[in-house]
């Protein structure tokens, strides 16, 4: 079947502000977005720039709004969103060329809730052992990926660019309920901020947008009852 | 036999991202989407590389104490591959253009279980959790190839018993696929045929819930990319190009060596799938290689970090992006009568019909002829995108040529090897000649072609025998 493409441009050495172009591609029901794009790249216009590399919904680098969702080209198939396709970039995150987007603000957010395992007390000899009932915890926000679709589709980030977003909350959940962490009392008041977690105000276009199905607003919430409780549990 | 240690079906992610986690907390600087182009020597040493940055276009050259080159596999020279995009083989292409050889390229692990059409992985713990590949007939046919482990057989006899199911017309509807089966009441058929029972010797028993929870990855894409439901339908699969077991040769310690006398180049170092330690010999296990990115990982940067704190910088050589210049003014300025996709898709359908599961000497002769008629025609391919931003099209465009040169290496390699051996599987020589090949390839390449030397086996614990199922 033919399916036509609707793609934002933005070329900063060329353009001076960014415009739609239309593409009209040969593809199958079960085709990703990406094999589209691909198809675009290779055989039509060279010059069409996106970020890609596992194509299978794991190394989070093409991350773009798809009909208006924020959704990875590489897990979305045609026969999801049907043979005319609108492709943009990410909001909210200054456009660098076409559908790539600078994430560098993305990572600030991400490297300021520590996002990493603390505990200074020397290891016991062999592992340091939690029931599964512990592991379970925060096995959900273990499979984030970083691909910003999260943050970039929140309103409140939208709103403003300082605030932390749903990812880094999801990454610092990740370790405030790992019963082996020791900094969760850290990372909280990091998040107790102005431009912390009370921007979330329950959207849950995060939840929506998240290809790895993680329950974002859940995992928010829960980092937010650890705030005014003063309890992980 | 239960012989690793894993995070639910998806263990590499774990690793990749605790390791990425632990460098942020250790503030290491990355230069995040800066690509290399090449590596620098001088006086027989590694001491740098060249990369560009993709925001600017700028070339950087990297004046370094020690090199490590972690630049993963090649999988998609081949049509059918689980491997990413960004999975050309660079690093050992970039290291081949400077003189250092290529190690075992022959040896390239298919996996028995990729989604048909896409190669996405579907991970042997599907198996591990007593599925069972079914062909037209209904039959579960790796009872006849392999009548003790069946379906859990290593990864090359399996990825055959389908190939040889397919060409005598036992694919799902002829076709290139067969099933892998992880439904309960399939499982539980044949975990009561085989006598199989839990640790505590009760009978092994599986819910669909119990599916779902060891395999969470799995299903997702399947019912992403297949609108198949594992628990209640069979997965169609396929062999799928997964890994290569050659590389940049280098000691156990991750140093490079450039030739059959195991002579160190000093400052330069490889780890990973791009890297040969050849710890997998010909066929790589399940699991081992992250084992591998573990333990040579951390061999080589030990070793890298001491011989960078023992010896000063040596000198750059004279003009040292000189030679990407000339690689990159000619994807700017040839006369754009070939267009680097084709060359590409014409590479892996020849390199997956000829030099995949199964290879003959005919097959591979005219795989060999048509990579070198493509890296001629590859000298005519412009990028469409002039600009500097960004440039992803001259980029793809450069790493074509870097899969042609594996392919060209891997082809010859494998050409010579006139015998089967782990994942190199002939139909003209169907048996291991150790007399003859108990050796590894060294492939060099230059204007002229590829040379290939070869070099002793170290026998440790282990000798090669037959391996019987």
């Amino acid at each position: 079947m033919e399916v036509k493409l609707r793609i934002l441009r933005y070329n900063p050495e060329t353009d001076k502000k960014p415009h739609y172009e239309n593409y009209t591609v040969e593809a199958e029901g079960n085709d990703q977005v990406l094999d589209l794009l691909n198809r675009v790249k290779w055989y039509q216009d060279g010059t069409l720039s996106y970020r890609r590399s596992c194509a299978h919904g794991v190394c989070g680098s093409d991350a773009m709004r798809i009909n208006g969702v924020n959704r990875l080209a590489c897990k979305v198939l045609v026969h999801d969103v049907g043979r005319k396709i609108t492709i943009e970039p990410l909001l909210g995150l200054p456009v660098i060329k076409d559908l790539i987007v600078d994430l560098e603000p993305f990572f600030d957010h991400y490297r300021s809730v520590m996002p990493y395992f603390v505990n200074d007390e020397p290891p016991p000899t062999g592992e340091r052992l939690q029931s599964p009932e512990q592991r379970a915890r925060f096995d959900d926000t273990t499979k984030c990926i970083l691909c910003a679709a999260c943050t970039t589709s929140c309103p409140s980030f939208w709103g403003s660019g300082q605030y932390v977003g749903p990812a880094a909350v999801v990454q610092a959940h990740r370790f405030i309920f790992d019963s082996r962490d020791r900094a969760a009392a850290q990372r909280l008041e990091l998040l107790n901020d102005r431009m912390g977690i009370w921007r979330c105000h329950d959207i849950y276009n995060c939840t929506d947008a998240c290809p790895r199905e993680i329950e974002v607003t859940k995992a928010l919430g829960e980092v937010k009852m650890a705030i005014a409780t003063g309890r992980v549990e | 036999m239960r012989r690793a240690c894993y995070a639910a079906d998806r263990t590499g992610h774990m690793i990749l991202q605790t390791l990425y986690q632990q460098c942020i907390k250790n503030k290491v600087t990355f230069f995040d989407e800066f690509q290399v182009l090449d590596v620098l020597i001088s006086d027989g040493r590694g001491c740098g590389v060249v990369a560009v940055e993709l925001l600017t276009g700028e070339l950087h050259t990297f004046h370094a104490k020690a090199v490590i080159f972690a630049t993963g596999g090649w999988g998609r020279v081949w049509e059918i591959t689980s491997n990413a995009h960004s999975y050309t083989g660079d690093g050992v292409a970039v290291a081949l253009r400077r003189g250092i050889p290529a190690e075992d390229m022959e040896f390239f692990q298919f996996h028995p279980t990729g989604i048909y059409r896409m190669g996405i992985l579907i991970t042997e713990g599907v198996r591990g959790e007593g599925g069972v590949l079914i062909n037209n007939e209904g039959e579960r046919f790796m009872e006849r190839y392999a009548p003790t482990v069946k379906d859990l057989a290593s990864r090359d006899v399996v990825s055959r018993a389908m190939y040889l199911e397919m060409r005598e017309g036992r694919g799902i509807n002829g076709k290139r696929y067969l099933y892998l089966d992880a439904r309960p009441e399939t499982v539980n058929k044949y975990a009561r045929v085989d006598g199989r029972t839990w640790p505590d010797g009760s009978p092994y028993q599986v819910t669909g819930a119990d599916i779902m929870a060891k395999l969470p990855d799995i299903i997702d894409f399947c019912r992403t990319y297949m609108g198949v439901d594992p628990v209640t339908q069979p997965m169609p699969v396929q062999p799928t190009a997964h890994y290569g077991m050659g590389g940049i040769p280098t000691t156990m310690y991750g140093e490079v060596v450039t030739d059959e006398k195991n002579t160190i180049m000093p400052g330069l170092y490889a780890a990973g799938e791009t890297a040969c330690v050849s710890v997998h010999g010909a066929n790589r296990l399940g699991t081992n290689s992250l084992l591998d990115i573990i333990v040579f990982g951390k061999h080589s940067g030990e070793r890298a970090a001491e011989f960078a704190s023992q010896n000063d910088y040596a000198p750059l050589p004279e003009d040292p992006q000189s030679f990407v210049h000339e690689q990159i003014e000619a994807l700017r300025t040839a006369d754009g009568t070939e267009i680097a996709a084709d060359i590409r898709r014409e590479m892996q359908e020849v390199m997956f019909a000829d030099v995949g599961v199964f290879r003959t000497e005919e097959g591979m002769a005219e795989a060999l002829k048509k990579v070198r008629e493509l890296k001629e025609r590859y000298q005519h391919v412009r990028a469409h995108d002039s600009t500097r931003i960004f440039n992803t099209d001259i980029l793809e465009a450069w790493e074509v040529g870097c899969l042609l040169d594996i392919a060209e290496v891997t082809t010859k390699s494998a050409l010579e090897r006139k015998e089967s051996r782990g994942a190199h599987a002939r139909e003209d020589y169907p048996e291991r000649d150790d007399d003859k090949w108990l050796r590894h390839t060294l492939a060099f390449m230059d204007e002229k072609g590829v040379t290939l030397k070869y070099k002793p086996v170290t026998m440790t614990h282990f000798e090669p025998k037959k391996r019987v199922y």
